[in-house]
């Protein structure tokens, strides 16, 4: 699977260099490029109006201020968010909810995916197309079950019960673990198997080959993946909303936004100024993975 | 094990041509040992417990659900249970809403999909002619877009569209449309749709791009070259040999549009307030939540949770069929 560099040069290139047909073809090209730019802008459009109304001034923004840019930059909206009650911790709450499922979602997911392309045994192509099928379940349908399951579970082990943050660490654990094995099994195929040959000629155990040779190879791969656990997490507001009903202690950040949402009069300063807030840890996320999940989606979609 | 076979010969394998073994070693080379009895199990089953136990019962759990005449009373315990069958699913069915919401369902969905697909794939294809800075930027910015939570991403849309204050309504104020001043977007229907819709292309469509464009890079330059110099003119190439063979990559990421979209909830609940104007934006998945949870009947959103997830089976079940005949093994 070579890496596929976004920034790279095309790499078919005209044999023919006649300078007629390069002529033709930068211009083309130049149509190609003012296109994409164009594209790239609208594109963009909706981020950078959340960013300029979170910082302009909330009269400006009551008055319906259309200006595409502000004179007075002002930091209040974002003040006003960071005010609520808890804000902090909704946004602790999240980061810890999101980072436990990434970890644990993708060990998982990293040892069945071996299991999965390593080994060929009786279930495997069973085991597969369950993964597919279990991937297309939609979630919010067993949010009814859930809540039932973790009612009682509760009780057992109060962790994990509702109104604790286990709760959502445990559905989201269970929720990203089939798409992750999906997206792994590229990455993990992709190891030589003379690697493993020769790691146990060498003497390593099935196990120490996992840990010491192949995670580190695939880990790249592996991080990469982690990040749509950690999106599907980061943005869930759904289960936060069904399970943590009285504890507004462990309310997720999410809900803390839609608590701008007033029926009357949105507070749009502070429903921006929160909504950067929460991209951008997002947006961090995906740009340093970004090159090695361009290979790993290519990797995943062919097996 | 031929129904394993990994790939057709002449499916690529991204970077390995000349160095890897050829093909026919390959086949029988994938694995190194075959069977080793328990030590797969080993593996697997970690993540099979968590799935067993947070998947695959919550899924029986919501089929029970649904056979029983579940509400606010059941749920605490005053009321004894009560089993009725197949009477919620029969309610349902006798409903007008409910088809109304179906229908809803499958043309919102739709649309989301097939824009989604026509407006990745033809950026993945305008990307390979773009100079390479202006594809930088082409990715950066619908990286952006993907990694845009649902939940922020319809906050800031309906900013723009806001009937008073939006830039939207604004603008086209400005250049004299006038009837737009104070139009609300959310009031009809089938604009409240096309509303959410662009949100969810808008974020949804790097997905596309982003698969679609890795899987024209993975085309070996070299069957390029052959085939031109066999005298084959691009159109040609592009039908005969790239669409063939991205075909696959195509099929994948037309599947998982098709569920995710099915599956749109965020954007419906924030962007709609709940599903609209006396219901008129409900799809299936905010419908069920809304009757288990608004409503407090917990059999009847169970049910419309097991159609949703048979609906969804059906597309599964269709996807598998085509990745059959089309050769590719899993």
């Amino acid at each position: 699977m070579t890496a596929v560099d976004v920034a790279s040069v095309p790499r078919r290139k005209t044999p023919t260099d006649a300078p007629q047909k390069l002529r033709k073809q930068g211009k083309r090209r130049f149509g190609a490029d003012a296109a994409a730019i164009i594209i790239a802008l609208i594109v963009a459009f909706p981020l950078f109006w959340m960013v300029l109304s979170a910082l302009k001034p909330k009269t400006a923004l009551d008055a319906g201020d259309a200006a595409p840019y502000t004179l007075e930059p002002s930091l209040d909206s974002f003040g006003r968010v960071l005010g609520v009650n808890n804000f902090g911790q909704y946004f602790l709450n999240s980061v810890i909810v999101a980072l436990v499922v990434v970890v644990l979602s993708t060990v998982l997911a990293f040892l069945a995916a071996v299991a999965l392309t390593r080994y060929n045994f009786k279930m495997r192509t069973k085991l597969l197309i369950i993964i597919l099928v279990s991937q297309m379940v939609p979630v919010e349908a067993l949010t009814i079950p859930l809540f039932f399951l973790l009612r009682n579970a509760g009780e057992a082990i109060p962790l994990v019960g509702l109104n604790q943050l286990g709760s959502l660490v445990l559905v989201h654990v269970g929720f990203s673990i089939p798409f992750a094995i999906w997206m792994l099994r590229g990455f993990v195929a992709a190891v030589p198997l003379e690697v493993e040959e020769a790691a146990r000629l060498d003497g390593a155990s099935s196990f120490r080959f996992v840990r010491s040779i192949l995670f580190p190879l695939v880990a790249p791969g592996v991080v990469a993946c982690s990040v749509f656990s950690f999106i599907s997490t980061w943005n869930d507001f759904l289960f936060a909303k069904t399970f943590i009903i009285s504890a507004q202690e462990n309310q997720t950040l999410p809900m803390a936004l839609l608590t701008f949402f007033k029926p009357d009069q949105n507070d749009w300063g502070a429903i921006m100024a929160g909504s950067v807030i929460m991209t951008i840890p997002v947006l961090i996320f995906f740009v340093s993975v970004q090159r090695k999940l361009v290979s790993g989606l290519a990797g995943a979609v062919k097996g | 094990m031929t129904a394993l076979t990994p790939v057709l010969p002449e499916t690529p394998q991204g970077g390995t041509p000349g160095k890897g073994p050829t093909t026919a070693t390959r086949k029988s080379r994938r694995f190194t040992y075959g069977k080793r009895g328990l030590e797969p199990w080993l593996y697997l089953a970690p993540a099979f417990i968590v799935l067993i136990a947070l998947l695959g019962y919550p899924i029986f759990q919501l089929i029970n659900v649904s056979l029983y005449d579940y509400r606010q009373a059941q749920v605490s315990g005053k009321a004894p249970l009560n089993f009725v069958g197949l009477e919620n699913y029969q309610k349902l069915f006798a409903d007008p809403q409910f088809w109304t919401v179906l229908g809803n369902t499958v043309v919102f969905a739709t649309a989301c999909v097939v824009f989604t697909l026509l407006v990745g794939s033809s950026l993945a294809v305008l990307a390979t002619r773009l100079r390479p800075w202006v594809r930088s930027m082409l990715f950066v910015v619908s990286l952006g877009a993907w990694a845009t939570p649902a939940v922020t991403g319809s906050a800031v849309w309906l900013f723009l569209f806001e009937p008073t204050l939006g830039l939207v309504n604004k603008t086209l104020v400005a250049i004299g449309l006038t009837q737009f001043e104070g139009y609300s977007w959310t009031y009809d229907k089938w604009s409240a749709f096309g509303l959410v819709a662009s949100e969810v292309v808008w974020c949804s469509f790097p997905f596309v791009l982003v698969t679609v464009y890795a899987g024209i890079q993975a085309i070996p330059t070299e069957v390029i070259e052959a085939a031109r110099i066999d005298g084959a003119s691009m159109p040609r190439i592009a039908r005969s040999i790239m669409l063939p063979m991205l075909r696959p990559i195509v099929i994948v990421v037309t599947i998982q549009s098709i569920i995710w979209n099915f599956k749109i909830f965020s954007q419906i609940y924030i962007m709609t307030n709940g599903g609209g104007i006396a219901g008129q934006n409900l799809v299936l998945n905010v419908y069920g939540y809304q009757q288990a949870f608004a409503a407090s009947l917990y059999g009847l959103g169970s049910a419309l949770g097991v159609i949703m997830t048979a609906l969804l089976m059906v597309i599964t079940l269709v996807y598998l069929r085509i990745l059959k005949r089309t050769g590719e093994a899993l």
